[in-house]
């Protein structure tokens, strides 16, 4: 993956927890996953097309995804509340959808409306040929991941122009 | 005044009416995508519509074109994360007054409200 694409996500986690619920975040050394389980209890889904192609998880404990829950939407609400999901799902959306406005090159991309899976050791299937970077995420009301698998489609060469440079001379 | 609010999110409408009810706005309707917003604007008869962009069925940039289509003057602010230069051009275009990019503060919202609404009762 570009770690172009990694930025974005970093400076839009620090906005929108900022802007929206005055909670400061501290970013730990990103790192390459492999393992297909998503790495907490509660995921926020994004899909992206177009120029970028692959998802985005914005992974939380239960605990810590109540307490953000709560500081965004002002009410105290369970994991099996359907408000929980939906307030997952907008924290998701504003982070996927900031990020993808700072993608460098003008790239054309569309990000699909959020889903939200609430359950242990729950699976998120991906591209296997788009690796997953992990983005620890600290804050006041707990740990958090954002697990990006997103690959720039608009730099990829085509079938064509792949086998031209490879033909033999 | 009459406001509607066109999200597939209800904790965003909640945030949004909470931001109005701050400035006095308490008659609002809500709708969670552009064509159940369509369904309910000839009852509502809303004076100002704050819509976003990304929604199931019927999106925001669809349902300004289609409102825009038999109500040129109702003023329409779209609330969204499409944050890119073209996106926004698309949308004031399409019809759209103002346009508000998420995350924003209940500060800014309310600016945008109050500037749309000023700027056409100067227009008016």
């Amino acid at each position: 993956m570009d770690p172009a694409f990694i930025t974005p996500f970093i400076a839009s986690i620090q906005n929108v927890f900022t802007t929206m619920m005055q909670l400061p975040v501290t970013i730990g050394d990103p790192r390459i996953k492999a393992e297909p389980a998503t790495t907490f209890d509660v995921s926020g889904i994004i899909g992206m097309s177009g120029d970028v192609v692959g998802s985005v998880v914005l992974s939380f404990p239960i605990s810590t995804a109540q307490r953000l829950v709560a500081l965004f939407t002002g009410t105290e609400m369970k994991h099996d509340n359907p408000d929980f999901a939906d307030a997952i799902g907008e924290l998701t959306n504003m982070i996927s959808g900031n990020a993808k406005g700072m993608f460098a090159g003008k790239k054309k991309v569309t990000i699909s409306c959020p889903s939200v899976v609430v359950g242990q050791n729950h699976t998120v299937q991906r591209p296997r040929d788009i690796p997953c970077i992990v983005i620890p995420c600290s804050t006041d009301c707990g740990d958090l991941v954002i697990e990006i698998a997103i690959q720039d489609r608009s730099a990829a060469p085509t079938a064509a122009t792949a086998a031209g440079a490879a033909a033999p001379q | 005044m009459k406001i509607m609010l066109i999200d597939d999110s209800k904790t965003m409408r909640n945030i949004q009416r909470s931001v109005l009810a701050q400035l006095g706005h308490t008659t609002i309707e809500e709708a969670c995508d552009g064509q159940d917003a369509l369904s309910k604007v000839g009852a509502f008869q809303p004076e100002l519509i704050l819509v976003d962009w990304n929604m199931p069925n019927m999106n925001g940039l669809e349902f300004v074109k289609a409102f825009r289509q038999s109500n040129k003057t109702t003023p329409l602010i779209m609330v969204t994360t499409e944050s890119e230069k073209a996106r926004v051009i698309e949308a004031i275009k399409a019809g759209v007054n103002n346009y508000v990019i998420k995350p924003f503060t209940p500060d800014l919202l309310s600016q945008r409200i109050n500037e749309t609404l000023s700027r056409l009762a100067k227009a008016a």
